[in-house]
C-alpha cells in the first residue's frame, strides 16, 4: 500500500512537471515563464520530500530548503530585471 | 501502520494540490490567474509533502528542517508573486479580457515607474508644490 502511495506520488508529480513544462516553453511573455520556473522549483521541492519518505534518508532536506532559497532569489531578481532593464510589451 | 497511512495521505494530498497547481498555470487565461493558482496551491503542495516527510522520519532534527521549509515556503512565496504581478503589469502583460476592474489604469507612469495615488498626477504636483500634506509614496 504505502510504496502504491509514493508511486501515485511520484506520479501526480510528474505530471505536474510535465504540465508546468507546457507552460514554460508555450508561455507568451517572459512573466508567464518566471511563474513556470517558480513552480518547477517547488515542484522539485515536493519531489525531494517524496524521496526523503522513498528513500529514508533526511539529509535530503537541506537541498530542499536550499532550493526553496534559490528560487525565490531568482523571482526576485527577475522581476527586477523586467522591472527596470525589460522591455516593454504593449508599445 | 498508522504513521505510514498518514505519510501516504499527506504526500498524496500535497502531489495532488501540486498537480492542481499546474493544471491551473496551464489553462488559466492571463498572468495574474496562473500566479493565482500556483502560488497559493503550489505552496500548499510542499508543505504537505513536507508534513508528510516529517511525519514519516519522526526525528526533531528532521521535523525541525521540514517545518523551517514550511516557514520559508509560506514566507516568500507572496513576496515573490507580489514582486512577479507588480513587474509583469510594469511590463505591460495583457489583462484578461473580460478582465472588469483594473484599478492601477492611469495611475502608472511607464518612464519614472511611479505609482499614483490618483489619476491627475499633475493635481498631485501641484498640490504638494502648495504645501500640501499627501505622503509620498
Amino acid at each position: 500500500m504505502f510504496d502504491y502511495a509514493i508511486f501515485l506520488a511520484y506520479a501526480l508529480l510528474s505530471l505536474a512537471l510535465v504540465l508546468s513544462f507546457v507552460r514554460l516553453v508555450r508561455g507568451p511573455s517572459l512573466p508567464d515563464r518566471v511563474v513556470a520556473l517558480e513552480l518547477l522549483a517547488s515542484l522539485t521541492v515536493g519531489f525531494i520530500g517524496v524521496a526523503v519518505v522513498a528513500t529514508g534518508r533526511s539529509a535530503f532536506l537541506d537541498v530542499a530548503m536550499v532550493l526553496a532559497l534559490t528560487a525565490f532569489l531568482a523571482a526576485i531578481a527577475f522581476a527586477r530585471y523586467l522591472e527596470k532593464g525589460g522591455h516593454r510589451i504593449d508599445n | 501502520m498508522i504513521i505510514e497511512w498518514l505519510t501516504a495521505f499527506f504526500l498524496v494530498a500535497g502531489a495532488g494540490f501540486m498537480l492542481i497547481a499546474a493544471l491551473g498555470l496551464v489553462r488559466m487565461p492571463d498572468l495574474l490567474t496562473r500566479m493565482h493558482a500556483t502560488t497559493k496551491a503550489g505552496v500548499l503542495g510542499a508543505g504537505l509533502i513536507m508534513v508528510g516527510a516529517a511525519i514519516f522520519i519522526g526525528q526533531l532534527t528532521v521535523v525541525v528542517k521540514a517545518v523551517a521549509v514550511i516557514a520559508f515556503l509560506i514566507l516568500t512565496a507572496p513576496v515573490a508573486a507580489h514582486a512577479i504581478g507588480r513587474a509583469g503589469y510594469f511590463v505591460g502583460v495583457p489583462l484578461w479580457s473580460q478582465t472588469h476592474t483594473d484599478e492601477l489604469e492611469g495611475r502608472y507612469d511607464p518612464e519614472t515607474h511611479i505609482l499614483a495615488s490618483s489619476p491627475e498626477k499633475t493635481s498631485i504636483k501641484e498640490g504638494r508644490a502648495q504645501g500640501g500634506d499627501r505622503p509620498e509614496s
